[in-house]
């Protein structure tokens, strides 16, 4: 058995894995089995549930997730093996050995009713009023298997108070149903480990350490757990009713700046598969629900490239010219559930973030000042909204910190799928919108801004730019196409090495007045390396403490959620391997279909510099506005 | 140490410390699997599960460690002979972890020891001490070139679900104590990932007497399918309660003769997990092919109420689960909700008989033994205890609809 972190889920949570031969023709390499008395041939090591699933034989789950190791806890999956005296959980189960099953007789579709009954008569709430409904696991389940009277009873009492501490995640415990996705989202996939289950028996509950309100654990608000919550239990906090008040009161001028992965996935809510990317059709709904301005916060993820970019440079001048002692690599630091992660488990290299904001905080500080100053609207006045595909933008804009326009910079961060709800409420069906373009100042952003909702999506924003930067040629003629294919899909941890070579580009205007040439970086080899998912943003952690292959490198993306911001815990409900992948690929087809592809060549960037930070990137006022600190926070202090 | 004097055919017959050691280090660990075969010796835990078959799988184990864990975590209703042997023949169930140490490959021995036996660790752990001492333990184990073995005790914190190997081990490795997945089998991937045998108590306790007399000799007690003796913890209505050593296939008439029981009702035979018997089958017999038992016997006599005990074991269950699945941690529930309801003369029969099918249900669908078990006393004592229960006291009566 693989040796595990000190974090990992317990062995009760993670089945035998049986590995799968490689080559399947080789003899013992296939098993022939029976399912419902047809012969079929599986690889070695297949689980009941894959080879049923691969034969067109659905089995309902409950507690087994795509993306999570295996619980077996809620036996709604079982099936009769032949031979052996009790039901089988199919999703634990793997085949190694000829078998005979069986998915529907009458034992099977007994004991699967009587768990489903047992489910709902423990389950708080009405479906009617609950934000799941229609979406609800548990629902369907009821459903299909005809469970529809309560037979062993049903709960009329909250058991739990309902924890609406954190401003990101809301925790409904009446409404759980133990199958522990939470517990092994959060410590297997993410491996934070703030959720346990707590006290035995019928006691059982999913709880925090010392049974803590979440805002007071260690908590990174990424919502991963949301998005696989097979019930109502877990939810964002919604800030939607605040938000309609603002766009009701004549008084206030309500803005609302929409993030690529929203809009990459909000169709999902509108019935459309995945991977419809909805930008424009979403700027003419936000309009008509009373939005007053709709900007896009790919501007400041190419501002953020700028300044980010700038800051690498800056470091990387003092670092090799004027031998300084500065901290590389730097980290990236737009993920906020990445940014409460490392202030909690890495506080030591807190010197490593890139100072720069987000691109939703950095738009709230020039939404309030300088877009207050073109408009000719008092900032008091404004109502700054954020679209985001993230829970933890949540906390992030609720960070003492982040006040630099002299109010709160951003008022409210809203998930897809508080957006979504928001936008039926007002009786439109999104795809059907005519589309419209964003509003000036900041106008059209480019592609670069764009691929930041995918993992990869910065860094390969912020090379397009370094590459002309330092290069001085276009990044086309050494990416075919500008796209930089290593930095993309879904692997854990990407790595790439850029040799400068021998010939170096002028500096351009832009930062002249911070390094004078390129000569020093002739024939130095830029390592930069990607990780999504905070378990693969501790390995590379791990591996730059140990002084490894990392701690080489003079650029690293972090983001907290499996697969970047389109697999955010505030996106559409479900989500897995699949419907992550084309999101990505949605959003890079986008990408490939603009003209303006870096965002060194926005033109809104360009004239925001000659008219406002008129001083230059990591310049005195564009500190004060778009860079940040951190905290040390520690394992233990919220 | 309180000395034996205990009578009995098999377990409490004559055994000298380090007997079955020294015989058994003369031997090949594939004598001493012939032995263990030929003695039939199945788990004394309750499941009966082969115990040759499971050393077996184990020594043919490749695998850096193994490890051989002894389940002291006594904690059905009703059972306490393992606290006997522990007390007064640790001789036997530590040259029974020897033994099979020796047999398996294993160089560490675990002793999970209930939490509220801790009043016996320091004596144990003296044992142990003499054990080293001895060189019954340690390197080289009575100058057997290159058998390494020794013997740690741990604690359990009170979990019932702990009794069960695969908690048991969850347990050990410092996590909750929850069931697995099954497979794998603790013999494939067990402690620490290792290959491992969890006997009970008992179960180690034969071993050494098998190795010094012989498979054979073992066999020759008890019946076909259950060789040798069995501990029985006899408790309840009775002049005599204890332990007691009687050979497979007495009788529960016999058995309750021996520990002067009078005028009784019921037999509970495998403690709040196993069945209960009313006088009209009183002749059938304690084996693993009729009223198999890991030893609770508990006696009710006339003057019991059968529906407050199968409410005090709901209450025990309800607590006990350990809360992973469903249908034991629901489950449970929902059956002592419904002695409840038949208390209170507030039942259906057609709700009654919809609990029966949902313990089915949990001894089919749940994921280990606990939810397994825990409503065949539900189920035995609603169906052999009917008239009592429906028509009598005043439970319901004719209010059952």
């Amino acid at each position: 058995m693989e040796s595990k972190g000190d974090l990992r889920a317990p062995v009760s949570q993670t089945p035998l894995v049986v590995e799968k031969p490689k080559d399947t023709s080789a003899i013992g390499g296939m098993v022939s089995i029976e399912i419902n008395e047809k012969k079929v041939s599986v690889p070695l090591g297949t689980t009941i549930l894959e080879a049923c699933r691969q034969n067109g034989i659905t089995i309902p789950t409950l507690c087994h997730h795509d993306d999570l190791c295996v619980a077996g806890v809620c036996r709604v999956c079982v099936v009769e093996v032949e031979g052996m005296r009790t039901l089988q959980a199919s999703c634990a189960f793997p085949i190694t050995n000829p078998l005979k099953i069986k998915t529907s007789s009458p034992m099977v579709r007994k004991a699967r009713r009587n768990i489903i009954d047992l489910l709902l008569s423990e389950h708080y709430g009405e479906c009617y009023s609950c934000f799941r409904n229609g979406k609800c696991e548990l629902q369907s389940l009821a459903k299909e298997y005809g469970v529809d009277n309560y037979t062993f009873g049903h709960v009329t009492e909250p058991k739990y108070d309902v924890d609406k501490s954190s401003y990101s995640v809301v925790r409904d415990m009446s409404k759980c149903v133990l199958c522990k996705r939470c517990v092994r989202t959060c410590i297997d996939l993410q491996e934070v480990g703030v959720l346990e289950a707590i006290d035995r028996g019928d006691k059982t509950h999913i709880g925090t350490f010392l049974e803590k309100p979440l805002a007071d654990v260690i908590c990174i608000n990424c919502g991963q757990c949301i998005n696989r919550c097979p019930t109502g239990a877990l939810r964002a906090n919604d800030p939607s009713d605040e938000i309609w008040a603002a766009i009701d009161d004549p008084t206030k001028h309500v803005v609302i700046q929409t993030a690529p992965s929203p809009r990459a996935a909000i169709g999902e809510e509108f019935g459309l598969g995945a991977g419809h990317s909805m930008t424009r059709e979403l700027n003419t709904a936000l309009k008509r629900i009373g939005f007053d301005k709709v900007f896009d916060t790919n501007f400041t993820a190419d501002l953020t490239i700028i300044e980010e970019g700038t800051e690498l440079i800056i470091r990387l001048y003092k670092a090799l010219v004027q031998k300084e002692n500065v901290a590389l690599p730097q980290f990236t630091s737009c993920s906020p559930g990445w940014v409460k992660f490392i202030e909690h488990y890495y506080p030591e290299y807190l010197d490593n973030m890139s100072s720069a904001k987000s691109p939703q905080q950095m738009f709230g500080a020039l939404i309030k000042t300088f877009y207050a100053q073109k408009a000719g609207v008092e900032p008091k006045d404004i109502v700054s909204v954020a679209v985001m595909p993230c829970s933890a933008k949540k906390f992030e804009c609720n960070r003492p910190e982040m006040y630099d326009s002299g109010y709160k910079d951003v008022d409210y961060g809203l998930t897809t799928r508080e957006l979504a709800r928001m936008i039926k409420e007002a009786g439109i069906n999104l795809p059907e919108m005519p589309k419209s373009d964003f509003d000036s100042p900041f106008g059209e952003a480019s592609g670069a801004g764009l691929i930041f909702g995918a993992t990869g999506g910065v860094m390969e924003a912020a090379i397009r730019s370094v590459v002309e930067f330092v290069l001085g040629k276009k990044v086309e003629d050494i990416f075919e196409k500008a796209n930089i294919i290593p930095l993309r899909g879904f692997d854990g941890i990407k790595y790439m090495e850029i040799p400068i070579g021998d010939k170096v580009g002028p500096v351009p205007d832009l930062i002249k007045h911070l390094v004078p040439n390129w000569d020093w970086l002739k024939g130095a080899v830029l390592k930069i390396a990607v990780a999504h998912g905070t378990a693969n943003a501790k390995k590379i952690m791990d591996d730059i403490k140990a002084g490894g292959k990392f701690s080489e490198c003079h650029f690293i993306e972090f983001m907290a959620c499996p697969g970047g911001c389109l697999g955010g815990g505030g996106q559409p409900i479900p989500t897995t391997p699949e419907i992550r992948k084309k999101r990505a690929e949605a959003i890079y087809a986008e990408d490939e279909s603009l003209e303006l592809r870096k965002s060194h060549d926005n033109p809104n960037v360009v004239r925001i510099y000659e008219e406002f930070l008129t001083e230059g990137p990591c310049s005195h006022l564009s500190h004060e506005l778009l860079h940040t600190h951190y905290t040390k926070r520690g394992r233990y202090i919220a | 140490m309180e000395k034996n004097n205990r009578k009995g055919t098999v377990l409490f017959s004559k055994y000298t410390r380090g007997e079955g050691i020294k015989k058994v280090l003369s031997i090949s660990r594939e004598d001493v699997l012939f032995e263990l075969r030929e003695s039939k010796l199945k788990g004394r835990g309750g499941a009966g599960f082969p115990t040759a078959t499971k050393w077996t799988i184990v020594a043919a184990a490749k695998s850096d460690q193994k490890y051989i864990i002894c389940n002291a975590d006594e904690g059905e209703p009703g059972t306490f002979k393992d606290r006997v042997l522990l007390l007064e023949y640790p001789e036997l169930v530590f040259d029974g972890m020897v033994i099979a140490g020796y047999t398996i490959g294993a160089t560490k021995g675990i002793v999970y020891l209930r939490g509220e036996y801790e009043y016996m660790l320091k004596s144990l752990e003296d044992y142990l001490e003499q054990m080293r001492k001895d060189n019954l333990l340690g390197k080289n184990i009575i100058g057997k070139k290159g058998f390494e073995f020794d013997i740690e005790i741990r604690l359990g914190s009170g979990a019932y679900v702990c009794g069960e190997e695969t908690a048991l081990i969850e347990s050990l490795e410092g996590n909750r104590g929850e069931a697995r997945n099954r497979p794998p089998y603790p013999v494939n991937t067990g402690f620490m990932g290792k290959p491992t045998v969890v006997n009970n108590v008992e179960t180690l306790a034969s071993v050494p007497h098998i190795i010094a007399k012989g498979g054979t000799w073992f066999q020759k007690h008890g019946t076909d399918k259950s060789t040798g003796s069995k501990l029985f913890s006899v408790s309840g209505d009775c002049g005599k309660p204890g332990v007691y050593e009687l050979p497979w296939g007495t009788k529960i008439s016999e058995l309750l003769k021996i520990v002067g029981a009078e005028n009784t009702k019921a037999v509970q035979v495998g403690g709040a997990s196993g069945t209960c018997i009313p006088k009209s089958q009183f002749e059938r017999t304690l084996a693993y092919e009729d009223a198999a038992t890991g030893g609770s016997i508990m006696i009710f006599n006339e003057s019991r109420n059968m529906l407050h005990i199968l409410k005090n074991f709901m209450e025990f269950f309800v607590e006990e689960s350990c809360g992973q699945c469903t249908p034991c941690r629901i489950g449970n529930t929902k059956l002592l909700e419904g002695v409840e309801m038949i208390e209170r003369g507030e039942f259906t029969f057609n709700y009654v008989n919809q609990l029966k099918e949902l313990g089915r249900t949990m001894q089919v669908a749940s994921k280990c033994g606990l939810g397994q078990s825990s409503p065949n006393s539900f189920i035995s004592i609603l169906e052999n205890f009917k008239d009592e229960i429906f028509f009598q006291n005043g439970n319901g009566g004719t209010h059952g609809k």
